[in-house]
């Protein structure tokens, strides 16, 4: 923004909450992992492999990763069309990625590892079931940057709100990555 | 973003002119604003202030209302009331509260307490109200979040409200809600539905408290005017900023905690529940650890004990350093300790689980990090009372209230300290000590700052004063009964008397306590009456006040008073003053008090 050249070297503060906002759902995982790893260490714990698939949604959440920081290049440059081509494309991906978390579960009920199974199952439901609704949050994020990429009336060219998307985009990216990395080696 | 923006709506429309922190723009155009969007869906935070303030008001009568029904069964166990079944119907069959109906109530009365008026009620509104106009800002980093914020609130309010009238009643397995009696329906029928509304409604509430907490960290950190650095800042702001960065670490944990228990509850998972009979009937649990949801728990319990009283504090050093007209003593050394504080917060939570059959040598370094906390807690009893010390005092009820904080919280935090040692704390536990213990540390000292706050900033508020006279009475009625109330409850909680419990009159051991708790009940009845006093002055007040004729009336440093005596929204009409010294200047250089903005003379000694 214009008016920020007095104060252009301070972080704008929509960015600035988006980051606390982060810290914030941060807090709540380590509380799932923690909890997680306390009963770990109780009796009767009951380790399994994780469903192959969620290998498959990580590369699809990192190719994600990939199509909105484009899109946020493009929006730079004023490339409407594009932008518009690679937020969308973002979106399915994220919409892509849920759809393999679901069949993951799908996995783990066949392997008779339902939600009322043992805790250790139980865990990776909720855990991962919060997981994609924070997804979700970035899929319904996006579609509203979309509507509004085709207002006329109101013509934005701050780069903010794009930005401020994108970063909370690559951060449930790495969100899942230090779920996965956890919940595979903490078994 | 300069504080222009934050104004004029969402969409960053592209500004020109480098008006740095929007000083340039005039901005006493007054849109004509439509009844819905000054009073109801307010962005201006002072508004939004109000409304926090009101809602908690609210809550605090009701909450209260509840302590006096439970308190009369306790004092007076054999007695009938008639007027009871008028208003609870079979919750009090035959004019006598019935056992569920009690735990409901004490329930309620903490959820409540805890929750909807010292945490929303002060700090949301003391927050919303404070921050942009100490810090000069023309309003929060985020209006429209903030305004979500208290619609959050209201909707948990509503859902909580809500859970009174279903057929099984509210929650009633404690504030805490430990399972397995909170996750279990078949346990009480508190832990049916009504247990449900209370996970939604604090569900919601924790969504509100983040994102207002964002809101105030964001606002402090980046919307400071010219001159206002951090050491500059007064107290309060310095206090709601540590309260929110502990809520918005804190409260995200608990809401885990929350989810788990609902999956227990509706999705057949053990994470809290172990091999159980419930009603004859062996449950297919297995495994579950009920102590997890304690840690969870109190993860958020122990911080948000802090999150009630941090704003407090801060807000009685303002009050005490502007009513002895006197610099605050130690001002760094009151950031440091809050600061200390908010650390240690989040590394004592299992000194609510001493007993819990936590491992004793763990149980060693939570002795010891609880004591700690006894260290910054001191230093700022010290700095107050030093600030006072030889100071030209005015008693105002709001200095009153100050000094009366700094008085409940020394007796208070006294027995936090025994407390706080494993080995007294298994004689302790769950009695009438710990009841004793955090009202009078609270409880009673956050009202006091939250009085001494209402007192001293209504006048910016409402452009009017509260009723002295009244306020003196409220004052000295409500300092003798809180200490007639809770301190004859250290000895109940030392001769082992339970916390919780509906009728002590069958314990051999307790009949020597009948009359104090008579007597306890009948000065809680008195102090509640006192309380609907100062709610009728608090009511009458905003339309029949005595007017504010300056805008400055306490003589203060601080940049709330040099807006105008009702400001609108942006609250300085012409450009946001520059900042040019801390705020305690008081009794300098033979001056009464120098106002933030004026700068600081060649010949001025610094302080
Ligand atoms: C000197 C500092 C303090 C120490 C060492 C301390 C220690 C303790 C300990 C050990 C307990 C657990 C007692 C038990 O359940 O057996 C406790 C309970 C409690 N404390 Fe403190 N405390 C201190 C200050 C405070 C402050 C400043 C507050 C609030 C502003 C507070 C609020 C509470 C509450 C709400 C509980 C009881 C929660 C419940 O079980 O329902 N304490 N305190
Ligand atoms: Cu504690």
């Amino acid at each position: 923004m214009a008016t920020m050249s007095a104060q252009k070297n301070k972080i704008h503060p929509h960015k600035f909450s988006l980051w606390i906002a982060m810290g914030s759902i941060t807090m709540m995982f380590i509380g799932f992992t923690s909890a997680y790893v306390v009963k770990r260490s109780q009796a009767n714990w009951q380790s399994f492999e994780l469903p192959s698939i969620f290998w498959i949604s990580t590369a699809v959440i990192l190719a994600s990763s990939l199509t909105i920081h484009l899109a946020v290049r493009q929006f730079k440059q004023r490339n409407m069309s594009r932008y518009k081509q690679l937020i969308t494309l973002t979106a399915i991906l994220g919409v892509l990625f849920t759809v393999c978390q679901i069949l993951g579960f799908a996995d783990m009920m066949k392997h008779n590892l339902p939600l009322d199974g043992p805790v250790s199952a139980s865990f990776i439901y909720v855990i991962v079931g919060v997981h994609i609704l924070h997804v979700l949050g970035g899929v319904v994020t996006l579609m509203v940057m979309f509507v509004r990429a085709y207002r006329t009336r109101i013509r934005t060219y701050s780069s903010v709100p794009v930005e401020v998307a994108a970063t909370y985009w690559h951060f449930v990216d790495l969100l899942w990555i230090y779920l996965l990395v956890f919940l595979s080696l903490a078994r | 973003m300069s504080n222009e923006a934050t104004l004029h709506g969402q969409h960053e429309v592209i500004h020109h002119g480098d008006d740095h922190h929007g000083n340039g723009h005039d901005h006493d155009h007054h849109h004509e604003q439509s009844f819905i969007s000054k009073y109801v869906f307010s962005m201006d935070h002072k508004m939004i202030a109000k409304q926090f303030l009101i809602t908690g008001i609210i809550w605090a009568i009701i909450g209260a209302l509840f302590s006096v029904l439970f308190r009369l069964q306790l004092g007076y166990p054999d007695a009938t009331f008639p007027w009871l079944e008028s208003i609870l119907g079979h919750w009090a069959e035959g004019g006598r509260i019935t056992p569920q109906a009690y735990y409901a109530l004490v329930t309620m009365h903490g959820t409540i307490l805890v929750f909807f008026v010292l945490t929303a009620g002060l700090s949301g509104t003391f927050s919303n109200f404070l921050i942009p106009l100490q810090v000069g800002a023309r309003d929060m980093a985020s209006p429209f979040m903030n305004m979500l914020s208290y619609w959050f609130f209201f909707m948990a309010s509503m859902v909580m409200m809500a859970s009174f009238f279903v057929q099984t009643g509210p929650a009633s397995g404690g504030w805490t809600a430990y399972p397995p009696l909170s996750a279990l329906g078949d346990a009480s029928i508190g832990s049916k539905i009504g247990m449900d509304l209370w996970l939604v409604s604090m569900a919601l509430f924790v969504v509100s408290q983040l994102l207002g907490g964002l809101n105030y960290i964001s606002t402090i950190l980046n919307l400071r005017t010219k001159g206002m650095s951090m050491t500059k800042m007064p107290l309060t702001i310095w206090s709601f900023f540590f309260t929110a960065v502990l809520g918005v670490l804190s409260f995200p944990v608990l809401l885990s905690g929350f989810i788990l228990l609902l999956f227990d509850r509706h999705g057949g998972t053990s994470f809290y529940l172990s091999e159980l009979f419930v009603k004859g009937k062996v449950l297919p649990n297995e495994g579950g650890s009920a102590i997890l949801y304690q840690h969870l728990f109190w993860f958020l319990g122990h911080p948000e004990v802090y999150i009630i009283i941090l704003p407090a504090m801060g807000m009685v050093s303002e009050v005490l350093a502007i009513n002895s007209r006197k610099p605050i003593f130690g001002y760094l050394a009151m950031v440091g300790s809050m600061f200390a504080i908010a650390i240690l917060a989040f590394l004592v939570w299992a000194h609510h689980m001493f007993v819990t059959g936590l491992n004793p040598f763990l149980g060693a370094f939570f002795v010891l990090l609880t004591l700690l906390i006894a260290v910054p807690s001191a230093i700022k009893v010290f700095n107050w009372i030093t600030t006072i010390w030889k100071g030209n005092i005015r008693f105002t009820p709001g200095s009153l209230f100050s000094i009366g904080f700094v008085s409940t919280f020394i007796s208070g935090g006294l027995t936090g300290i025994w407390l706080g040692n494993s080995s007294i704390d298994i004689h302790l536990h769950d009695t009438y000590f710990v009841i004793a213990h955090f009202h009078i540390v609270m409880g009673v000292s956050a009202f006091f700052g939250m009085f001494a706050a209402i007192y001293h900033w209504f006048p910016k508020m409402y452009g009017r004063y509260l009723n002295q006279t009244i306020g003196f009475i409220h004052f000295w009625i409500t300092m003798a009964g809180a200490y007639l109330i809770f301190w004859p409850m250290h000895y109940e909680g030392m001769a082992g008397m339970p916390r919780r419990y509906f009728d002590y009159s069958g314990w051999e051991s307790f009949k020597m306590f009948t009359e104090l708790n008579q007597f306890i009940s009948f000065v809680v009845i008195i102090v509640f009456a006192t309380q609907l006093l100062f709610v009728f002055n608090f009511f009458y007040s905003i339309f029949k006040g005595r007017k504010v004729t300056t805008t400055n009336p306490w003589q203060a440093t601080t940049l709330e008073w040099t807006t105008p005596i009702n400001p609108g929204h942006g609250n300085w009409p012409g450009e946001i003053p520059e900042v040019h010294r801390w705020p305690y200047d008081y009794s300098k250089d033979g001056k009464d008090f120098i106002p933030q903005t004026v700068p600081v003379s060649a010949d001025e000694s610094a302080h």
